[in-house]
């Protein structure tokens, strides 16, 4: 089973190489584009599994990576045009771009970490009354993307016991009552924790459905998926109440 | 002289917006912009070595009061509210909107590996970025750039005060 793999969350086609270049200790210069085309692909695969959408920029990045496998598998043409004795790399251009992305990557965190107005520094005159919000705690919201909430399903399915035998049941489970069942809760509760909505259920084909639900109700921009922190709590809300 | 230098500590004390040394001089036209220099410094020193709440601050290019970062956490305590963090894909955007305007979509789209529509879409919504005007090439692509406001939020002097590229990628090589 292919329980064990992690998904981090990946900005992009280059985040996710960036990744696999990093885990795997290899110099970028160097990039032995077997290996890393083939851990490229399983994890396109995994997120496929999830039926997760895999944006076509995954798929181009990957249709480049095998371009440049079979390149350079192609033997040197020396003898014809010694000019040309230098030829390319054919990495050489993934891997400007790979530097290119990094370099802005880097960029973005040293913004991030700058003291920033309204979380870290405060200019006068701030009303206090207007931010009041009806939620008791201090708790600050992120929005979550899908590969964050794809980490906290696998908490919650990893609590499960690892032994369960699959049942086959006629009894069918539809999206839609679930769906259903989640919007009804959310509208008299207000706010669910993630946990709340999953783990109540130690049936494994409910957390799925469930899961499914709502991912499906996000997609449809029905409700809000918040986190304080990462690996903080993990809310979830109506998108009308905003 | 005393007297010069509580009139600019108030006129920023009174000021909504970061407020430019030229636009002090619009009330104090007879001082030189050099005496208001060396008064705005001695001010910005005179807050930091009194280590209180708050500090005098350049940014955007003007002057404000903000409260000291290390006591973020009592504010936000205060308020309650939630600080409009933004996402890891729309830091990037911004990111490279900010090293490279003026800039268009497509190169932003190819220097990230993905499209940065929507990205791009929240970062003009919440006035960080701007339309600057349109490339002279085919199709006149609308070219983007970064606002005052950006400057604002990231607590920056000037554009500038960002370190460069190549320093950001020296920083890789090393680690």
């Amino acid at each position: 089973m292919g329980y064990e793999v992690k998904l981090d969350i990946f900005e992009g086609p280059l985040d996710l190489l960036l990744y696999l270049i990093k885990k795997n200790e290899i110099d970028i210069y160097d990039i032995p584009i077997a290996l890393i085309t083939e851990q490229y692909l399983k994890h396109i695969e995994i997120m496929k599994n999830l039926n997760l959408d895999v944006a076509g920029e995954y798929l181009l990045l990957a249709s480049t990576l095998i371009h440049i496998k079979s390149k350079m598998l192609l033997p040197a043409q020396e003898d014809e045009n010694q000019e040309n004795e230098d030829e390319q790399d054919p990495r050489s251009e993934l891997v400007k771009q790979l530097l290119d992305y990094q370099a802005f990557k880097e960029a973005s965190i040293q913004l991030e970490q700058r003291p920033l107005l309204e979380r870290d520094v405060f200019k006068r005159g701030y009303s206090v009354e207007n931010q009041c919000s009806e939620r008791g705690d201090d708790e600050t919201d992120v929005e979550l993307s899908v590969f964050e909430l794809v980490e906290a399903f696998y908490k919650i399915i990893s609590t499960l016991g690892k032994t369960e035998f699959m049942e086959i049941d006629v009894e069918k489970m539809s999206l839609t009552d679930r769906i259903n069942e989640i919007m009804g809760r959310l509208a008299e509760g207000k706010k669910l924790t993630f946990a709340e909505l999953l783990g109540d259920y130690s049936d494994k084909k409910m957390i799925l459905y469930t899961f499914l639900a709502i991912l499906e109700l996000m997609k449809l921009r029905m409700i809000r998926v918040y986190q304080a922190s990462s690996f903080g709590v993990i809310r979830v809300a109506l998108a009308t109440e905003q | 002289m005393e007297e010069t230098k509580a009139i600019i500590e108030a006129i920023i004390f009174a000021s909504e917006f970061p407020i430019s040394i030229d636009k002090i001089r619009e009330v104090l036209h007879d001082v030189e912009k050099n005496v208001i220099t060396r008064i705005l410094q001695d001010l910005i020193k005179e807050y930091q070595e009194r280590r209180g709440g708050f500090l005098l601050q350049e940014v955007a290019g003007g002057l404000q009061f903000r409260t000291r970062a290390d006591l973020s956490y009592w504010i936000n305590k205060l308020m309650k509210g939630k600080p409009a963090i933004l996402s890891h894909a729309a830091m990037e955007t911004l990111a490279v909107v900010a090293y490279k305007q003026p800039v268009v979509k497509a190169e932003i789209d190819r220097i990230r590996g993905v499209d940065v529509g929507s990205s791009l879409k929240g970062l003009l919504e919440k006035k960080l970025v701007r339309i600057m005007g349109r490339k002279d090439v085919p199709g006149k692509p609308i070219m983007y750039g970064t606002t005052k406001k950006f400057l604002e939020v990231f607590n920056l002097k000037d554009l500038s005060e960002l370190p460069t590229l190549k320093e950001l990628k020296d920083l890789q090589e090393e680690t």
